[in-house]
């Protein structure tokens, strides 16, 4: 693989850690500011859908009027309230959305994305890895269509399923996240606009993996995106999925829901490296980062696992879930967040145990530096119809500097008196003496403090395909920038 | 082995830890190619002293000078401290979880050769390197692929000093009790390690409460504080007498 720059873009942002800050000056075509069912129409018809999905989004927003002053409040974060006729639910940055090849994308866009460290065109492209690049609310481009065509794996953007695989997406969206399922849910059910729509076919390993890049360019926009993905019987799929946003001193929503279904014998592996922009070293703008991601272990032995590193977004809200509703299925949750400056993250995951000798594992590092606070919070559910299912659960917190803060707020119901479950937590400093060491053996401060905060978080990146793992690191080093000294 | 050459001058050093007075008026001169033993008792200021003068910023100097190959110390961090040739072995090394010893050894070297105006080095080139020093003091392969200091016994963190100090080859070494809590193979292999490394164009600051080490490293000098002073220097000959008389005489005179 090739895509050493797929996060660490190289251009600098002045007075900012944040490079990837800059906006580019396309020609939008936005819908205007607000929400109503004109919008959801606007957004349904724009995308030349089938009936019974804008039937479906409004039944949706019909659902989130009615809970509209119910925002969640049980997280541990605070923010303004936000108000939602404030943003702009649909913008496309080129007037020619969805290309059928990529002579058709907007040359602008591809320049923009080259930007951005990921290459689009033929010549340039990421080797094995296919991107499909999404820019606000609509997505610019697909590469290594045809090797997934040989392999018959399905790799687009929803809208794009949408018109070609309807019975596929009919079947399947709303599926593991109900549009009922929580506030921000509910909006995306109504109003998303993108995302990417992955199917491999039964006995199929995805030749590639497969990545999407999100990025929010418009003032004011938020960005809806809404992924499926589903792995047919005995199928393999590895999918990542980077994100960053313009330097704003407004902040920007993003509230996204990605479903994953595995049918028997089959697995998926997503990871996630979160780089929404943070907000400044005072707390100024950033992304409202409230995402519902939930997997489904449908068949038997299949397999699920989420890593994610977390360095973005002024406020994190997410829980990146498994169903084990197969027997012997699996669950995985890896994650590392870091937060710095005045930065907040309420994250964790839950793992709902339904079949026989399912089994989850959740491993969660959190690092908090500056006054940034970050809150772990997971559940742990056997159901009793899960005979001998087991969990093992590791939280560690790493502080930077005594005026952070770290929470773990695990939740465990049992319902069936077989289940083995195992939780390990431990909080530690980044201690002035291993600092001091380092820095004697000629390692610069910031350096010695990467260094620790590294190996503190080596377990998880691991499990990130081997590029990745590169990719998370420095994005650490530029997310900790400033954090001691 | 002595040129003129002074590497280490430290002059009329007044220093503090938590809001206390340790070092009183403390005065030592190293010459490039000395050897120079440091005892004292239990609390006398030999650790503060070691921290000192590699920068640790718990430590406060709050008077005297610092001179080191001819320039002052005091006004620079711990890392440009180390670039600039001074080494301390630490009385009692740090773990660094997760971090691993390969990295943390590249990591240190490649920084202090780019702070020199040298390129880093090919990993093929470090590997040869650091196999060569881990033989010389006895460390396994498989050491190396553990992190720093992490779960190493007492007897491992101390020869991890040692394999540190061979790699980094400094001007300055600063050996604080590196001796204390060795089996006597251990401390052959780090005394091996001290001499191996001691020649003309560099010295070394050997604390230690024992003269057991004395049998294997020689000294030029033996120096006793007490109370964060010096209050005898001489040569091998002091260190035999400490041994036989301890240190009470001194501290009553
Ligand atoms: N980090 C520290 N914090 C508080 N007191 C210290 C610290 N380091 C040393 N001291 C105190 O300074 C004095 C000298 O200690 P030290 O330099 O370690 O002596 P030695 O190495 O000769 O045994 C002792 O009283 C010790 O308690
Ligand atoms: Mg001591």
């Amino acid at each position: 693989m090739n895509n050493k720059n797929v996060i660490s873009r190289n251009t600098k942002l002045e007075d900012n850690n944040y490079k990837w800050g800059f906006d580019f000056n396309f020609n939008p075509d936005n819908a205007p500011k607000g929400l109503s069912e004109d919008i959801v129409k606007l957004i349904s018809k724009k995308k030349n859908e089938p009936k019974w999905l804008l039937d479906w989004r409004l039944k949706s927003l019909n659902l989130w009027f009615k809970n509209e002053d119910n925002e969640p409040e049980w997280a541990n974060i605070k923010f303004p309230k936000i108000d939602f006729q404030d943003i702009r639910y649909y913008s496309s940055p080129t007037n020619k959305p969805n290309p059928k090849s990529l002579d058709e994308v907007d040359p602008e866009m591809l320049k923009a994305f080259s930007k951005l460290g990921i290459p689009l065109e033929e010549q340039k492209k990421l080797s094995g890895v296919a991107v499909d690049a999404i820019m606000d609310s609509v997505s610019v481009a697909t590469t290594y269509q045809k090797q997934l065509e040989d392999a018959g794996v399905i790799f687009c953007p929803i809208s794009e399923a949408v018109q070609k695989y309807p019975e596929l997406v009919q079947k399947y969206l709303g599926s593991v996240v109900p549009y009922s399922d929580n506030f921000y849910a509910t909006l995306n059910s109504a109003v998303f606009t993108d995302g990417s729509f992955i199917y491999v076919p039964p006995g199929v390993r995805c030749p590639v993996e497969l990545m999407t890049y999100f990025r929010i360019n418009e003032l004011d926009t938020g960005q809806f995106e809404r992924t499926l993905i589903i792995a047919d019987k005995g199928s393999y799929v590895s999918y990542l999925e980077g994100c960053t946003a313009p330097f704003r001193k407004t902040n920007q929503l993003h509230a996204a829901v990605v479903e994953l279904i595995a049918l028997e014998d089959a697995e998926i592996k997503y990871s996630t490296l979160q780089n929404w922009f943070p907000g400044d070293k005072n707390g100024i703008g950033g992304v409202y980062n409230f995402v519902t991601k939930r997997g489904k272990c449908a068949g038997k032995n299949s397999k699920i696992s989420w890593t994610q590193v977390e360095t973005g977004s002024a406020i994190t809200w997410k829980y990146p879930s498994v169903i084990l509703q197969g027997d012997n299925s699996i669950g995985e949750f890896y994650s590392v967040a870091l937060v710095n400056n005045f930065q907040q993250a309420d994250t964790g995951t839950k793992m709902i145990h339904i079949g026989k000798n399912t089994k989850s594992t959740i491993i969660a590092k959190g690092i908090s530096a500056g006054k940034a606070n970050s809150t772990y919070r997971g559940m742990v559910k056997i159901l009793p119809s899960a005979k001998n299912a087991r969990n093992f659960t590791q939280c560690d917190s790493l502080l930077i500097g005594d005026k952070c803060g770290a929470h773990t707020i695990p939740y465990i119901e049992v319902k069936n008196p077989t289940a083995q479950l195992e939780h390990e937590a431990t909080t530690s400093k980044v201690s002035d003496n291993q600092l001091f060491y380092t820095q004697q053996r000629g390692i610069s401060l910031e350096d010695a403090n990467y260094m620790i905060v590294n190996g503190f978080c080596k377990g998880i990146f691991k499990e990130l395909p081997f590029e990745f793992a590169i990719e998370a690191s420095q994005l650490l080093r530029v997310s900790l920038e400033g954090a001691v000294g | 082995m002595t040129n003129n050459k002074i590497i280490l001058e430290i002059k009329n050093l007044n220093a503090s830890v938590a809001n206390t007075q340790i070092l009183k008026d403390f005065n030592l001169t190293i010459n490039m190619g000395e050897k120079h033993t440091l005892m004292g008792p239990n609390g006398s200021g030999k650790s503060t002293l070691a921290n000192i003068l590699a920068g640790n910023p718990e430590y406060i100097v709050d008077s005297g000078e610092i001179n080191f190959l001819g320039q002052t110390l005091l006004d620079k961090a711990p890392e440009i401290r180390a670039c600039l040739g001074l080494f301390l072995a630490f009385q009692y090394p740090v773990e660094l979880p997760g971090v691993r010893m390969w990295q943390f050894l590249k990591s240190s070297l490649d920084s202090q050769r780019e702070y020199n105006g040298k390129d880093p080095l090919s990993t093929k080139d470090f590997d040869s390197i650091l196999n060569e020093c881990a033989e010389k003091v006895d460390i396994s392969q498989d050491f190396l692929k553990r992190n720093v200091n992490e779960g190493f016994s007492g007897g491992e963190k101390k020869r991890n000093e040692i394999l540190q100090l061979t790699l980094i080859n400094p001007k300055l070494a600063i050996l604080d009790e590196t001796d204390s809590g060795l089996d006597i193979d251990a401390l052959k292999i780090v005394s091996n390690g001290i001499e191996n490394f001691s020649s003309p164009n560099n010295s070394v600051l050997l604390v230690t409460h024992y003269q057991r080490i004395l049998n294997y490293v020689k000294p030029d000098y033996v120096h006793v504080m007490i109370d964060g002073k010096i209050v005898k220097s001489g040569d091998k000959s002091l260190a035999l007498e400490l041994e036989k008389k301890g240190y009470d005489w001194l501290s009553k005179k």
